[in-house]
């Protein structure tokens, strides 16, 4: 496998406010790469900094072997770029839109066609309806059309699934893994962890730095902790008692389930018997594997308490 | 750059708003401005001075009371009159016959009539005396067509209180050069910046489009649309208002084209400085407009402003095309009498155009 | 005592149906996820019980008034927060606390206690002379949910409240809102992370304009024989 973007220690400040602090990361050829994180995490900042739009303070980044500083006039035809809003003109119709994109790139929708039939054809039929009317679903599949219509090396995509739909982002993300095989590289950002383990690789950021970078799996595996899973019908009240506990180490929300976790391996008995004495009489538990969003967690208390 | 020019029409025809900046303001301003003006023309009081009391000079008063416009508010018997009339602000012309008006016509086949009109409201002024030329005009037809020796009256017109007289003529190249300004350099910046904003830029730049052809992209659909736009102009103000057209109609057009292109790179200019529409807005109509409205000698002779803003003036675009749309179109000059202010304007939109692909930046910051 | 009584509410724009005879209730002190695929009508939905637009037919009452006659009242006993926050950008949190305090007619002196408690309960006595641009996005999110509600309506209307907002944060949230909703505040959410959809008492699930499904998470699973809120949703959406 080949490196195809190397980032190296890259900083970037806007005025007093720093955007993002010692980015260092490879991306290999044909990768799904993810940078996983909150706005405000910097990820945005990177991401124009990789499609050549923003100068970092310091550091440097090669994409495809270019320098983004020295070299962004040859860089720029090998990368596909989607901004963090869909970037589409609102009046112009779908058929519109990706004829433009084809025709700034110089070449034309007909002959890379093969590239993005999967995901137009599912548009096709709206054609002639103009880019602000379609739903969020659709116009994520439009812009990833412009952005593929010129067949780049790399794909950069800054959070292509926000504000879309549960069924619209896993279509997208099944785009993504057909484009994969296609040998584009694609790096893609987004606030939703659940997300992570669609990729290859992800890195999560927080305040713009990087808190860890590897496989899903394997970031979900450095959690350390003792989780288990815990509901009541009363949930308000559930994780205020229990993070009374003394063993407590966290308890939050996860969906359906309480995620409890503790240092210490915790006897459910003695919780349950916790529990009952503070009048929560329902609780059910069981033992839960950890997700991403529990390492998330995990690395973002770790990185405050640092 | 093709494909840009094609995106750029059809972003225009679909939005309603820019259109309607583009023609419709325009045509309206016009309108409004030229009928405001032509409503007055009824009943003006006239006062006549006739010191020769001939067949003919009672003629021409006749004719002149018969044609409807104006009605005799008194006839004067001494020059000292002539200003008591005009003071009371009511009598809007005073024709004035020499002593001997008939019978030098008859005997010179020449004879001089003079017209004095209250140029302090000078459309008014402005259409009275042509109206009075008009129907002495007529007249002189009238008699010729009977007599060998062609007979001629010359006119000697004199305006009191306002002797630069502005008119509605006068407001036309005003007009043209307000919504040149207005359509070319306040549609770009804001069609630009909305760019920006929308997110659609940061995908332009990315792509291999170079910043010349972004900008040719944007500016080529409003050349041809603010031209289009003039030309509407200026056939409104010779149909309908019969506006004078002296020069020449080739050089007229040439101009314009300079003109547009001109407002449009300070178009560009702006759209490089300002990152929302918002401030493309502002800058556009404050920094702009409102100077060119104010001291381009558009409305307020610019002779009697103080040096500073007489300096300031002369910085300003719009203020070398007036003139030179005043010199073609009223004097009928040709180019050799407009060759400096066209220079200056050349050297103004090559300034405009360098500093705009200097500062058009290749990345976002 | 029902919060929200929609019975056979329909919507159109010209032709297109974007509210199919929808039908349901929502109790007092409840937590309702309104879940549905981008264009659904959700949002047509959420528009018409908050009085911004009015039904093409069907009896709507919010609050327990109707939405035909009493839209006044209705505005007056709701709250409502979007996914962007209404908070001025340039002001700080008092003024912003001040300003919309005025709006929905508090007196000075509760304007005053408003200020104090919110301060309070957010913790930002380090914040306080901040314009709200320079918050933290979570602390930003939780004000804007307390000034929705700093006429204490007993239903809250939030649309997408929680987007692109860390992990933490998130949670810190919706414990707010459980907080609430023990204190027997209606809680009316949209919200795209399918795990919160959990967090609610009730879901209904939105598809081409009607609702497809309504009932507890729990119970919504077990009918779709899924694991997750999720894959209920992706059944339900994908037809």
């Amino acid at each position: 496998m080949e490196t195809i973007i190397q980032i190296n220690q890259v900083y970037k400040s806007y005025e007093e406010i720093r955007a993002i602090s010692d980015i260092s990361v490879d991306i290999q050829s044909a990768e799904l790469f993810g940078f996983i994180g909150p706005d405000g995490a910097g990820k945005s900042t990177l991401f124009r900094i990789m499609a050549t739009l923003l100068l970092p303070d310091s550091g440097e980044v090669q994409m495809a072997h270019l320098d983004t500083i020295k070299d962004y006039k040859k860089l720029r035809t090998k990368l596909g770029y989607m901004p963090g809003r869909f970037s589409l003109y609102q009046d112009l119709t779908v058929e519109e839109n990706l004829n433009f994109f084809a025709g700034i790139f110089k070449t034309s929708v007909s002959k890379n066609y093969h590239l993005i039939k999967d995901i137009y054809q599912q548009i096709e039929p709206f054609k002639k309806r103009k880019a602000g009317d379609l739903s969020g679903g659709m116009k994520q599949k439009l812009a990833l059309s412009c952005a593929l219509i010129h067949k780049p090396e790399i794909l950069l995509l800054d959070e292509p699934t926000t504000g879309v739909d549960a069924v619209s982002r896993m279509e997208f993300w099944e785009m993504l893994h057909k484009l994969k095989t296609q040998g584009i590289t694609i790096v893609v950002s987004t606030p939703y962890m659940d997300e992570a383990s669609l990729c290859d690789r992800v890195a999560l950021m927080q305040k713009g730095k990087i808190m860890g970078v590897d496989k899903p799996q394997k970031i979900v595996d450095l959690f350390s902790k003792h989780l288990i899973g815990v509901k009541a019908k009363n949930m308000y009240g559930l994780v205020n008692k229990l993070r009374e506990y003394p063993l407590c180490h966290s308890a939050y929300l996860f969906g359906e389930w309480i995620h409890f976790s503790s240092e210490q391996e915790v006897v459910k008995n003695k919780l349950q018997e916790f529990l009952r004495s503070k009048g929560i009489y329902d609780a059910q538990m069981q033992n839960i594997q950890p997700n991403m969003e529990d390492s998330f967690i995990d690395l973002m208390t770790q990185n405050i308490i640092e | 750059m093709r494909i840009f020019i094609i995106k750029e029409f059809l972003q225009i025809i679909r939005d309603r708003r820019s259109l309607l900046i583009l023609f419709g303001i325009p045509v309206v301003q016009i309108l409004l401005f030229g009928f405001a003006l032509k409503s007055e023309m009824k009943n003006v009081h006239l006062a006549i001075f006739d010191q020769s009391k001939d067949a003919y000079s009672q003629e021409i008063s006749r004719k002149m009371l018969a044609s409807g416009y104006f009605i005799l508010d008194r006839n004067l018997a001494n020059a000292q009159e002539m200003d008591d009339v005009f003071r009371e602000g009511k009598v809007r012309e005073i024709l004035v016959f020499g002593n001997n008006f008939g019978e030098e016509l008859e005997k010179n086949g020449n004879a001089k009539i003079q017209i004095i009109t209250d140029a302090s409201d000078p459309n008014t002024a402005n259409i009275v005396y042509s109206y009075t030329q008009a129907i002495i005009n007529d007249y002189l037809m009238e008699i010729n067509a009977t007599t060998i020796k062609p007979l001629m009256i010359n006119i000697e017109t004199q305006m009191r209180y306002n002797p630069e007289l502005k008119s509605v003529f006068m407001f036309v190249p005003g007009i043209i050069t307000i919504i040149l300004m207005l359509v070319s350099t306040m549609m770009t910046s804001i069609s630009i910046t909305k760019e920006k904003e929308m997110g659609t830029m940061e995908v332009l730049l990315v792509s291999p489009v170079k910043p010349w052809q972004i900008i040719m992209g944007k500016v080529v659909p409003y050349v041809i649309l603010s031209f289009i736009s003039a030309i509407i102009i200026l056939m409104i103000s010779y149909f309908v208002f019969l506006m004078p057209f002296a020069g020449s109609l080739g050089l007229l057009l040439l101009e314009t084209i300079l003109f547009i292109v001109l407002a449009l790179s300070l178009g560009v200019f702006i759209s490089t400085v300002s990152k929302t529409q918002q401030v493309a807005m502002l800058l556009s109509m404050f920094a702009l407009l409102l100077p060119t409205i104010l001291l381009s000698g558009f409305i307020f002779p610019v002779k009697n402003m103080p040096e500073i803003l007489i300096w300031i003036s002369h910085l300003l675009p719009p203020k070398w095309f007036v003139i030179i749309i005043k010199n073609i179109m009223i004097k009928g000059n040709g180019f050799m009498l407009v060759w400096k202010e066209t220079a200056i304007l050349v050297g103004m939109t090559i300034l405009f155009i360098s500093l705009s692909i200097k500062k058009f930046k290749v990345r976002l910051e | 005592m029902k919060q929200v009584i929609v019975k056979n509410l329909v919507k159109k724009f010209g032709a297109f149906v974007a509210n199919d005879h929808l039908s349901f209730e929502v109790e007092q002190g409840e937590i309702f996820g309104f879940l549905g695929a981008n264009g659904a009508g959700k949002t047509t939905t959420i528009r018409i019980l908050c009085g911004l637009s009015a039904p093409t037919s069907g009896e709507v009452k919010v609050a327990t008034y109707d939405i035909y006659t009493q839209r006044e009242q209705i505005k007056k006993h709701i709250g409502y927060m979007s996914q962007k926050f209404s908070l001025y950008n340039d002001l700080s949190i008092s003024e912003n606390i001040r300003l919309y305090g005025g709006i929905y007619g508090l007196s000075r002196k509760a304007i005053k206690e408003k200020i104090e408690e919110y301060i309070e309960k957010l913790q930002l006595k380090e914040y306080q002379t901040l314009k709200v641009f320079d918050l933290p996005l979570g602390v930003k999110q939780k004000l804007a949910f307390l000034v929705a509600i700093i006429h204490n309506p007993p239903i809250v209307f939030l649309d997408e409240p929680t987007g692109g907002v860390d992990p933490i944060t998130r949670r810190q949230f919706w414990e707010m809102l459980y907080e609430e909703a023990n204190n027997g505040k209606t809680i009316f959410v949209t919200t795209h992370y399918m795990d919160e959809a959990e967090y609610c008492h009730r879901v209904s699930i939105m598809v081409d304009g009607k609702i497809a499904a309504l009932d507890t998470p729990e119970a919504l699973k077990q009918k779709y024989k899924a694991d997750s809120i999720e894959k209920v949703f992706i059944k339900l959406a994908r037809g």
